[in-house]
């Protein structure tokens, strides 16, 4: 039976129509033992102890340069597993479809969901799908569950920043950000910015395996580095000095957020981590994450510090100190 | 050279620091009117840097922070009439009205709000939404304003007649005038906006030394140049002249951009204007011409400036004339804090509370 062009609200019966879509897309896209049975729960071989994140993305719009709303849901998930040093192994899928979405960026998404999802060598094992009415939902929210067992003891920790330690983050900051907002206004910068969307496990387990001793891990999505530091400061009560020259930007992303009056620090990543570790091992941090492809433009940013506790400080290169403080709500551009 | 990170060049401002230092060795208090000004003084770290004695304050060029209450009260009531779109820049869209309100709010309550990037983009909205007004919210300083009246040419130009504008527009030379004629206001120096500049020229500030002796630069916005800008009022200060200088030669002519200027002087005319904090300034603002003002959004909406009175306790309008510091108002911290903003000037990201609450190391 060939299927409509554009996704009806029969879809999300529990009928018929709802098990064509789920026998004819998903399980020959997610293609496993474990999800094949459709069972009503999954049964997972996994010993603990485990670590479990959820997120939902409604990113708009679900096609951007870099990815897609289904790459972002399996990155997304896997990075947050793997920041506690665990290894991803499974991963749970809920989609909200808007009746009416093209059939083809469906499976558009799907097929893109199932390549990153094998990349990251995770198994989307159960999952879920509702259709709602036209309006009631923009084209397509996904939610994925990710769980993985933990490998580093103890596990990396927002709290565990210590003073002394090396603050490193594995390469530019804002690219994620900075094109969803181009892409959704219609901004044409002249040059191209893409999103950096990447599953990171892989790179973070040759790190905590080789180097136990790291602190912290954290991957600086929605409120971007600044907002991501200023989360840790306040955690381990500590004060976090970073330089502003040593601020990785892409060219492109510092002229378009210059255009808008917004801050790269503050914009989304989805493909970078920052790891907070002794100072000891910080050269061979650098050095691992600089073999790895999504690590090679890695570098030192900065210092945990008792002075200043709970906050984080940025020394500009005239070398005057100013707060790089947290995000209040959203960024806005500017009028002029 | 590049006009970017030359600028920027470390050696080059350090260099600058210390020469700034030694020709302020007397103190010097400047005031820059400009909100790009006021956040690159902080982001750049120079806040920090200044030296004793060099006293760095805010002054009426933060679009947002000048805009009147009873203008936020009235763009508040288009947000909430049927068939309205509101279009705007962000900078707005939490600025307080009287009784709390703000787009933000009024949006979750239903209110068709859209953010856009330039009048254009409030352009497209109106042809794409035939069925409805869509009316823009036309703040800003003389920056903004040749963008909105090449916009509203274009309109007539596409027929487009479900576009209006709020002409909150407001020049910065009258406003300056008001300042040093108030008699308040205790100032060295002026640093001159650059953006502003780049439309007008220097031309229009020269009052400022000729009569009332203010020495006065129009700066760029780069650490080197705000550091030179300094370092030219300090000497200035020092001969004992008063002078309107340019600093920002590669952008600032002396008599500005003639095509921008041509396209305001067409739509626009100067008007008496209300500016938070200050009151009514004469012909500090700009409302449409006779010719065109069919894009009159206040005239379309049948809608008058309520009265407001400014917020209990808010001390805005003294940060604006820079009579006092932000951390000088009890508000400050306390009750006001970007979270919840009782001013405009702790909701802008050009406003002088908020860089003092987001970067001051000693005020935080």
């Amino acid at each position: 039976m060939t299927r409509p062009e554009r996704v009806l609200l029969d879809y999300g019966s529990g009928g018929l129509a709802s098990q064509r879509l789920v026998s004819e897309l998903f399980l020959a896209a997610f293609d496993n033992p474990e999800l094949s049975r459709l069972n009503d729960a999954a049964v997972l071989d996994i010993s603990g102890p485990v670590a479990v994140s959820t997120d939902s993305f409604t990113v708009d719009p679900i096609f951007f340069p870099g990815g897609d709303i289904g790459s972002l849901a399996v990155h997304g998930t896997v990075n947050d597993v793997a920041m506690l040093g665990a290894v991803p192994k499974y991963l749970t899928c809920g989609f909200i479809i808007e009746e009416g979405l093209p059939m083809a960026d469906l499976e558009r998404v799907v097929a893109s969901m199932a390549a990153a999802a094998k990349q990251a060598g995770v198994a989307v094992v159960t999952g879920d799908t509702k259709v709602v009415p036209r309006g009631a939902a923009d084209k397509l929210f996904i939610n994925t569950t990710g769980i993985g067992e933990i490998v580093a003891q103890p596990a990396p920790s927002a709290d565990l920043a210590a003073s002394g330690d090396a603050v490193l983050v594995t390469g530019t900051m804002g690219d994620h950000g900075l094109t969803i907002l181009a892409q959704r206004e219609g901004l044409d910068f002249q040059a191209q910015v893409e999103s950096d969307s990447a599953a990171l496990n892989h790179l973070i387990l040759r790190l905590i395996e080789e180097i136990p001793q790291v602190h912290v891990l954290r991957d600086p999505t929605r409120g971007g580095l600044a907002t991501t530091l200023g989360e840790i400061a306040i955690s381990s009560s500590m004060g976090i000095l970073v330089e502003e020259a040593d601020m990785p930007v892409r060219e492109a992303v510092r002229s378009g957020c210059s255009f808008l009056g917004l801050d790269p620090l503050y914009l989304a990543n989805e493909g970078k981590f920052i790891c907070i570790l002794p100072e000891e091992h910080a050269d061979k941090a650098l050095e691992i994450m600089r073999a790895d492809p999504l690590g090679a433009e890695a570098r030192r940013i900065g210092s945990v510090t008792e002075e200043h506790p709970g906050k984080v400080v940025m020394r500009t290169p005239m070398g005057g100190k100013r707060l790089l403080g947290m995000l209040e709500g959203e960024q806005l551009p500017r009028i002029c | 050279m590049d006009l970017f990170s030359d600028f920027r060049d470390p050696e080059l401002c350090r260099s600058l620091l210390e020469q700034a230092r030694e020709a302020c060795a007397d103190g010097l208090r400047f005031m820059e009117v400009c909100g790009t000004h006021t956040v690159s003084i902080f982001q750049s770290g120079l806040h920090s840097l200044l030296p004793d004695g060099v006293v760095h304050l805010t002054g009426p060029g933060c679009p947002v922070c000048v805009t009147h209450e009873s203008e936020v009260a009235a763009y508040l009531q288009a947000a909430g009439m049927d068939g309205v779109i509101l279009a705007t820049f962000g900078d707005l869209m939490k600025v307080p009205g009287p009784g709390g309100a703000s787009l933000k709010s009024a949006q979750a309550e239903g209110a068709r709000v859209k953010v856009v990037y330039s009048p254009t983009d409030a352009l497209k909205l109106a042809s794409d939404n035939p069925d409805d007004t869509v009316v823009f919210i036309g703040v800003g300083f003389e920056t903004t304003a040749p963008g909105m009246a090449a916009t509203v040419k274009m309109a007539r130009a596409q027929g487009v007649e479900n576009f209006k504008v709020l002409s909150f527009h407001k020049l910065v030379p009258p406003a300056l005038r008001a300042l040093l004629a108030g008699g308040e206001v205790d100032i060295d120096a002026f640093i001159l906006p650059g953006h502003v500049s780049a439309v007008i020229g220097v031309e229009p500030y020269r009052f400022l030394a000729d009569e009332f002796g203010v020495p006065s630069v129009a700066a760029g916005f780069e650490p080197a140049d705000i550091l030179q800008g300094l370092i030219m009022l300090a000497g200035m200060r020092k001969a004992g002249r008063a002078e309107v200088a340019n600093q920002y030669t590669r952008v600032v002519t002396e008599t500005g951009n003639a095509k921008a200027l041509a396209l305001m002087d067409e739509v626009f005319d100067s008007s008496d204007a209300l500016w938070r904090g200050i009151g009514e300034i004469p012909g500090s603002g700009l409302r449409f011409a006779d010719t065109w003002a069919e894009f009159d959004a206040l005239a379309a909406l049948g809608l008058e400036l309520p009265e407001a009175k400014p917020l209990p306790g808010c001390r805005c309008g003294e940060v604006l004339k820079g009579l006092i510091t932000p951390a000088q108002c009890p508000l400050f911290k306390t009750k006001c804090t970007p979270a919840s903003p009782v001013g405009p000037c702790m909701v802008s990201n050009e406003g002088s509370c908020a860089a003092y609450f987001k970067y001051d190391m000693e005020a935080a």
